[in-house]
């Protein structure tokens, strides 16, 4: 029997785990997936948390119930990969040799990579929305905040779900017009790019729509450290923000599992083939969703759309056929802009976000790169398509791997 | 589009980076960091031939990976290139506008 392990079994990781099972032969295959955690968080719930728009129920569920028959879920911390040794080593101490190694070991927040951005006002006055108890917190500060600066903030590029961050400035503007108490609160929105978002067209839409809203924008700030007790930030180049609630998104790394292999880089992202997801590391060694280094969004849309051409390179590979260079960086996202509409952005390695409809060219019903009430629903719609058919593997009627050009206003791109 | 650079015609891009590292020269370094107000000293070249050598590398750059390397602390990089350092001096080392990530 050989084995084929998938570190991690959150959305890429239990999704190669359904598409695998159905793929392998189960005489000649173990497949074995390891997580530390037993709760499987919808991430992107993460966002509504904090304005008591889903509860806590709605975003997390047991790992188990997602992880099919015939593969063996071991609930165990990894300490390292041996690469030469084609093993994984458990904190406990066990060894699972492997034949073929997937990683799916995501992102998570580092905020002790920034100066002062920990201490005793961390989930006080100092708040990330990136992890469920962040999240959490933050809604029962909301519930009660009297008003104030609000800054919203991004430490450094590049962070899962980039717009992410936006959304909540976005929502935030609501949340505060529904509580009748916007001319209370200043929203800014502090980032270390040159503008609203990492594309340029879509910058555009998103700089538009943060002024129509009244949130500033300070771009261009790179932080060097927090300053707790006088509740501002501080950049390198000598700019200041104060604070009354810091909504952070810190620094965003790869497992330290990496760093401890010596497989990482410098934040313990797997350098990878972008085209086929094969690691640089070693030939038997693949890597899916945040854990890669490649240039594509961190988003759960993006490790959807890989796990298809995944499943198919790993079938090659144990066949020895050549891998299929498929994955073009398709990315598709919904931006909740606030007040029940949201935009619909999709776009990869070549194509920046672009108008038009989707998925049917020329039909929709969803608009690219416009505010519509249409768009809200399906970012809504789009938990009940994660929890029932992105991590199981099914594929998403009409939304293929790659993009589609059709429906699509190039013209300007 | 061309721009004249330190007596020569310069292929750049719509915000001014170097289409073709091969035109790079110091003198249109030095002519590029002139328009930020930046004099280049010893400091500001060790760091240009640092990012140029991991550019050839084909070695994506970052802020943090320039802090790391040893060269400069990123103190000193925002020190030396004001505002927006890793654009700023990707520029006047003639390689492509960093692709600042997704
Ligand atoms: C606030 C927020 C909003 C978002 N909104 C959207 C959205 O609207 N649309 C969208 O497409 N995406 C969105 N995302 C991004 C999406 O959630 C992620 O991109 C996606 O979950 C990545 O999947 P992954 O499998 O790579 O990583 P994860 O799902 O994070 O899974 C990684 C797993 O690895 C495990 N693990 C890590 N290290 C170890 C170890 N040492 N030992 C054992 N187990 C380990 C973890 O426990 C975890 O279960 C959002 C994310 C956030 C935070």
């Amino acid at each position: 029997m050989k084995n084929l392990i998938i570190l991690g079994a959150g959305t890429a990781g239990t999704t190669m785990a359904n598409l695998l099972q159905k793929r392998l032969k189960n005489t000649e295959w173990n497949i074995k997936i390891i997580d530390k955690n037993t709760i499987h968080y919808y991430q992107p719930g993460f966002l509504f948390l904090p304005f008591d728009l889903y509860k806590p129920k709605q975003v997390k569920k047991p790992i188990e119930q997602f992880i099919p028959s015939g593969v063996e879920l071991i609930q165990q911390e990894i300490d390292k990969i041996e690469v030469e040794a084609n093993e994984v080593l458990l904190t406990d101490g066990t060894k699972v040799p492997y034949d073929v190694l997937i990683i799916a070991t995501g992102t998570d927040i580092a905020p002790q990579e920034i100066d002062g951005m920990l201490g005793e006002h961390w989930h006080q006055d100092v708040f990330d929305f990136y992890t469920y108890t962040g999240a959490k917190n933050l809604r029962d500060k909301l519930r009660e905040w009297k008003g104030g600066e609000l800054v919203v903030h991004i430490a450094e590029m590049p962070i899962k779900c980039p717009v992410a961050p936006l959304e909540f400035a976005f929502l935030a503007d609501s949340f505060f017009r529904n509580k009748e108490m916007r001319d209370k609160v200043n929203i800014t929105y502090v980032t270390p790019l040159g503008g609203a978002f990492t594309k340029p067209k879509a910058t555009e839409a998103l700089n538009y729509l943060l002024e129509e809203k009244g949130i500033r924008i300070v771009p261009d700030f790179n932080i060097e450290s927090v300053d707790g007790a006088n509740k501002k930030i501080l950049d390198y180049g000598g700019k200041e923000v104060n604070y009354d609630l810091l909504v952070t998104v810190p620094t965003n790394m790869g497992s330290p599992v990496m760093e401890r292999s010596g497989i990482g880089d410098d934040l313990n992202f797997v350098p990878t083939n972008k085209a086929t997801l094969q690691t640089l590391v070693k030939d038997n060694i693949f890597a899916i969703g945040d854990a890669t280094n490649i240039p594509a969004s961190k988003a759960g849309s993006v490790a959807h759309f890989e796990s298809e051409i995944l499943t198919e390179n790993v079938m090659r590979y144990i066949k020895d056929e050549p891998l299929k260079e498929d994955f073009d960086g398709h990315a598709n996202c919904f931006i909740e802009t606030g007040n029940g509409k949201a935009l619909l952005i999709d776009f990869n390695y070549t194509h920046e976000p672009v108008t038009g409809t989707f998925p049917f060219p020329g039909v929709g019903p969803l608009r690219l790169l416009k505010e519509s009430h249409m768009n809200h629903l399906g970012k809504l719609a789009f938990r009940w398509i994660y929890w029932n058919m992105l991590i199981k593997g099914k594929h998403i009627p009409f939304v293929s791997a790659q993009m589609s050009e059709a429906g699509k206003d190039f013209s300007n791109n | 589009m061309d721009k004249l650079l330190a007596g020569n015609n310069v292929a750049v891009t719509e915000d001014g980076y170097l289409e073709d590292f091969n035109q790079w020269s110091k003198e249109i370094a030095s002519e590029i960091a002139a328009e930020y107000g930046i004099t280049l000293g010893e400091d500001h070249w060790k760091v240009i031939l640092y990012i140029q050598e991991q550019y050839e590398k084909g070695v994506p750059l970052s802020i943090r990976s320039i802090g790391k390397s040893g060269v400069v602390s990123i103190k000193e990089f925002y020190q030396l290139f004001p505002d927006g350092p890793l654009k700023r001096a990707s520029k006047i080392a003639g390689i492509p506008k960093p692709v600042s990530c997704i």
